[in-house]
């Protein structure tokens, strides 16, 4: 890493963070739009959690982790709090590699 | 309301102490990489997406070259575009406010304000996430990167089983309605199928089609 690349990666990141409130800034959208990036914005972060879940490099596997969020979803549905979901995903993987898994 | 106040800012809390261990964990990984200390730090406060910050060490440490670490971590970045904009009426306020809220559009901060049910409790969650997590990730890097070899690498106790499911937990409440549900499953199916085709972070975006699901569903329930 150089500091000439990780400005670059920092001055780029932010313009994409920044982009949606300083262009639409103060402006009233319509609720469809509205609606609409929001749908969008979850159906990212839907990805984004399934490929962190099965994702290894460029290829799908099946392994500790996929143990550990699917204990996480069945404590989602439970009620648990947010903090119990996290710890036990963490130490459901943690166990199951613990266990040669 | 003063009870969902206060689960905010419990839930908040809580999620940026939990990511602050993953911070320690990026922290580890770069001086394992042979990154100046210092320049982990700056890397957490300036980039401040961990996604991009832990591609961009890795493919600097596998010999893949700066330009790599840039264009994939950049592309890994392209989600914020959309966060941000569907984040919009949730960050009012003049200009320069604006410009600093930005900084904090991040997953946690962006899934946690859109599953709340009016503006103002999602700005209320957007700034208590992202706040205490900016706060929580630079303190856990700053550990990993100066004294790493001390606390060894937090990666073991199953860290990386946390992100996703504490960014599951976070959406959770978004996906009650059929048109979210649709949307992130297509969207998940999209982005899984993708994933050994094209390089890291293009899947995410690809996913974004799964909105079309989404709405069809919608328009069906209307009719």
């Amino acid at each position: 890493m150089t500091w000439p690349a990780l400005v670059i990666l920092a001055l780029g990141t932010y313009a994409m963070k920044a982009a949606g409130p300083v262009v639409l800034g103060s402006r009233t959208l319509p609720d469809r739009i509205v609606a609409l990036f929001g749908l969008l914005a979850v159906t990212l972060l839907a990805a984004l959690v399934a490929v962190s879940t099965f994702a290894d490099g460029g290829s799908l596997t099946l392994d500790a982790r996929a143990v550990g969020v699917a204990a996480a979803a069945v404590a989602i549905r439970l009620g648990a709090p947010f903090v119990a979901v996290v710890v036990l995903a963490a130490a459901t993987a943690a166990a199951v590699r613990a266990l040669g898994g | 309301m003063r009870s969902a106040e206060r689960r905010i800012l419990r839930d908040g809390v809580a999620i940026g102490v939990a990511v602050g261990v993953i911070g320690a964990s990026f922290g580890v990984l770069a001086r394992t990489a042979g990154i100046d200390p210092v320049m982990a730090c700056a890397m957490s406060a300036l980039i401040f997406t961990g996604g991009s910050q832990f591609l961009a060490v890795t493919v600097v440490a596998s010999g893949g070259g700066i330009l790599a670490a840039v264009i994939g971590g950049l592309l890994l970045s392209a989600r914020h575009i959309p966060f941000g904009l569907s984040l919009a009426p949730v960050l009012r306020g003049s200009l320069a406010k604006r410009l600093l809220s930005s900084q904090l559009v991040i997953d946690e901060s962006t899934a946690f304000a859109l599953s709340q049910p009016t503006a103002e409790l999602g700005r209320r969650a957007f700034y208590t996430v992202g706040i205490t997590l900016f706060c929580c990730w630079q303190a856990g890097t700053a550990l990993g990167a100066f004294a790493g070899g001390a606390i060894g690498d937090p990666a073991g106790l199953g860290i990386d089983a946390a992100f996703p499911a504490g960014l599951l937990a976070l959406m959770t409440p978004r996906l009650r309605h059929a048109d979210a549900r649709v949307a992130a499953l297509t969207g998940a199916g999209l982005a899984l199928a993708a994933t050994p085709l094209l390089p890291a972070g293009a899947p995410i975006l690809l996913s974004g089609l799964g909105v079309f699901a989404g709405l069809a569903v919608r328009r069906d329930g209307r009719r």
